[in-house]
């Protein structure tokens, strides 16, 4: 398999707080990978190293062999992709305006007919389209993530990363999100890396599992591998069942073990 | 690069119907974009026929026809007979004043627009960054200790326009060195803000009362002392303003979106807030300099723009722009004309025109949550 990702010694940290610890960390291409892991234990700021929204203090982050250091953002942009945890709506806009944002690398100031062609293109993928001239803030949780995933498709990157992406939906929209990742990721050649915290969810559809706790890789592998009662144990703090249905684990807590450190 | 796939089987909606014809929200999506030009066509005839109604209107007596034969008479020498008084006041007085008005509420309306997108609140206008209560202080200290950065005609303007300039300096290179977040931006305007205010205030309490007079007639904002010189200064400083502004439409879409996702698309979100407040504060500060503090304009504008158009600033600077021009054009003809002989300062009718139709604005807007 090819590298899609790969980290070396990622170091960062607020003030005096170091939130990754001289992180490693490979992913080949084609693939789900979620991070799992307690609060705080550093899933999002990870994700937000990767695309330089936070800037790390020293390490090395190469996307398809470059080095994201020496990238400039329109470049970067090219690359990577990212879906908030929710957005920010001071101001009105529609659907459409929304996902026409991620043309912007490509976009000249006119704006071009294909570009707006290609936001059209992701909406039907979604089965969005119809909210086209709807306002963002007008729409559902459900639906926003939807069209934050669809903004992130129109910017045509090999890799897309998601910070939690199902953590305000019901069930249905849950499964509908994980669904759509999972078809996108097949049939279009996508990587998804996804900090999420439903721990089912992600044994469900992930490809690879990657266990965190305080800035650190504790387990790595497949859902099996990863979703054994010792790791939560010593991740989560918690007793758990991990039973398996169609050989993907489950996990149904049952006490916590002691205060949290 | 990416190959993409029919969902049909999973969705079952593929829009385009059987005949290649667009479905309704294409449709709808262009006939938006057509309202967008259409607007903007209408704005500018607003404006060209409000100036020309405005300029037959005013104390000294002459009708319709005269104005437009001096007028004509201008760009083709020797076509009518003209009045040399007549000429005069047209030349010196109404037109200085039409264009002033429409160069300025367009810089305040456009730069209104910018800011609010680039510190991402509906709340701010060009004076977030204290450059009025900075320009009052320049005007101030002219006035009360006779300190002038320039002697003659211009030793206000120019004190006004570089002490406005300094402060929102000072804020905006306090904000780059902490990070050039929004709300840094906002607290150090507010609390820079409150520093001149004061300081306005204790010149204002030591000095005398002619002193006092004018500092306080400074402070509400007119346009009647704007001539050629000034329009010209004005029209080079946005000239070389909005363009750069308008240039980066894009970014300011993006930058509503918030700052990290303006950055996972490409966007330098704290160099372009850093770039478009110091560019923007050039353009008020020059502004403010010529007429004083005419604040209401850069709120309202960009909002009616707004309610009107969505938040594309490709559309969105421009209709701001017009829309402060018309503003501007609208209350400074009323404030000249209103009172038979006397002359009320444009700022007043502004405040007493603009808010009640900003409110009326707010309370039938379509949208509830639109501020929210």
């Amino acid at each position: 398999m090819i590298s899609k990702l790969s980290i070396k010694n990622l170091n960062f940290g607020y003030h005096n707080r170091r939130i990754l610890k001289d992180f490693f960390m490979n992913i080949s291409d084609g693939q789900i990978v979620s991070i799992v892991g307690p609060n705080g234990s550093g899933k999002s700021t990870l994700i937000k190293c990767i695309d330089r929204i936070l800037i790390p203090s020293t390490g090395d982050v190469t996307v398809d062999r470059c080095s994201t250091g020496k990238m400039g953002r329109l470049e970067l942009a090219k690359k990577i992709a990212y879906v908030p945890q929710s957005s920010l709506r001071v101001f009105p806009n529609t659907v459409f305006d929304v996902v026409l944002m991620g043309r912007r690398p490509y976009l000249t100031w006119k704006g071009d007919r294909s570009d707006e062609e290609k936001v059209w293109e992701v909406l039907r993928l979604l089965g969005i389209e119809e909210l086209a001239m709807n306002h963002f803030t007008e729409l559902s949780g459900g639906q926003q993530q939807k069209v934050l995933i669809a903004r992130a498709l129109a910017q045509e990157t090999g890799l897309i990363l998601l910070d939690e992406p199902t953590s305000n939906l019901d069930v249905w929209h849950q499964i509908d999100v994980m669904e759509i990742l999972r078809t996108l990721v097949k049939k279009q050649a996508l990587t998804a890396l996804i900090a999420i915290h439903d721990l089912n969810m992600a044994a469900r559809y992930s490809d690879r599992i990657m266990m965190m706790k305080k800035g650190r890789i504790i387990a790595n592998g497949t859902p099996q591998d990863v979703m054994t009662g010792d790791n939560l144990e010593t991740v989560y703090g918690i007793k758990a069942n991990v039973k398996f249905a169609d050989d993907i684990p489950f996990v149904i807590p049952m006490t916590r073990i002691a205060a949290r450190a | 690069m990416i190959r993409y796939f029919s969902f049909r089987s999973y969705y079952g909606s593929a829009k385009k119907t059987r005949t290649g014809r667009f479905s309704r929200v294409r449709q709808e999506h262009s006939h938006s974009v057509w309202k967008k030009s259409i607007f903007l066509t209408g704005l500018t005839a607003l404006l060209i026929i409000s100036a020309g109604i405005i300029v037959t209107l005013g104390q000294v007596p002459m009708t319709v026809s005269d104005v437009y034969y001096t007028l004509a008479d201008r760009i083709c020498p020797g076509l009518f007979e003209t009045d040399a008084l007549i000429t005069h006041v047209i030349m010196n007085i109404r037109l200085p004043l039409i264009l002033g008005a429409i160069i300025a509420g367009a810089g305040l309306g456009a730069c209104g627009c910018v800011m609010q997108a680039v510190l991402k609140n509906p709340m701010a206008s060009p004076f977030t960054l204290g450059i009025s209560s900075g320009a009052h202080f320049g005007v101030s200290v002219a006035a009360v200790f006779g300190i002038t950065i320039l002697d003659g005609p211009y030793f206000m303007v120019a004190n006004a326009f570089l002490c406005a300039l300094l402060c929102s300096g000072f804020i905006i290179s306090l904000s780059a060195f902490r990070g050039a977040t929004s709300e840094t931006m906002i607290l150090a305007g507010i609390a820079v803000n409150y520093l001149f205010q004061g300081t306005n205030q204790f010149f204002s309490y030591i000095a005398d009362d002619e002193q006092r007079d004018i500092m306080r007639i400074w402070g509400m904002g007119s346009l009647a002392d704007i001539n050629w010189n000034g329009i010209i200064f004005l029209g080079a400083v946005s000239l070389i303003c909005l363009p750069i502004i308008f240039s980066r439409a894009w970014d300011l879409n993006l930058m509503t979106a918030g700052d990290e996702s303006a950055k996972s698309m490409g966007v330098n979100a704290g160099f372009v807030r850093i770039m478009i407040m110091t560019v923007a504060s050039l353009l008020v500060a020059a502004i403010v300099a010529f007429v004083g503090v005419i604040g209401f304009a850069g709120l309202i504008a960009p909002h009616i723009g707004r309610l009107i158009l969505g938040n594309d600033h490709r559309h969105l600077i421009p209709a701001s722009g017009g829309i402060g021009a018309a503003i501007l054009l609208i209350a400074n003809a009323i404030s000249m004309n209103i009172l038979g002989s006397v002359v009320l300062p444009t700022g007043i009718i502004m405040s007493m025109i603009g808010v009640p139709l900003f409110l009326f604005l707010i309370l039938k807007g379509k949208r509830k949550e639109f501020w929210s």
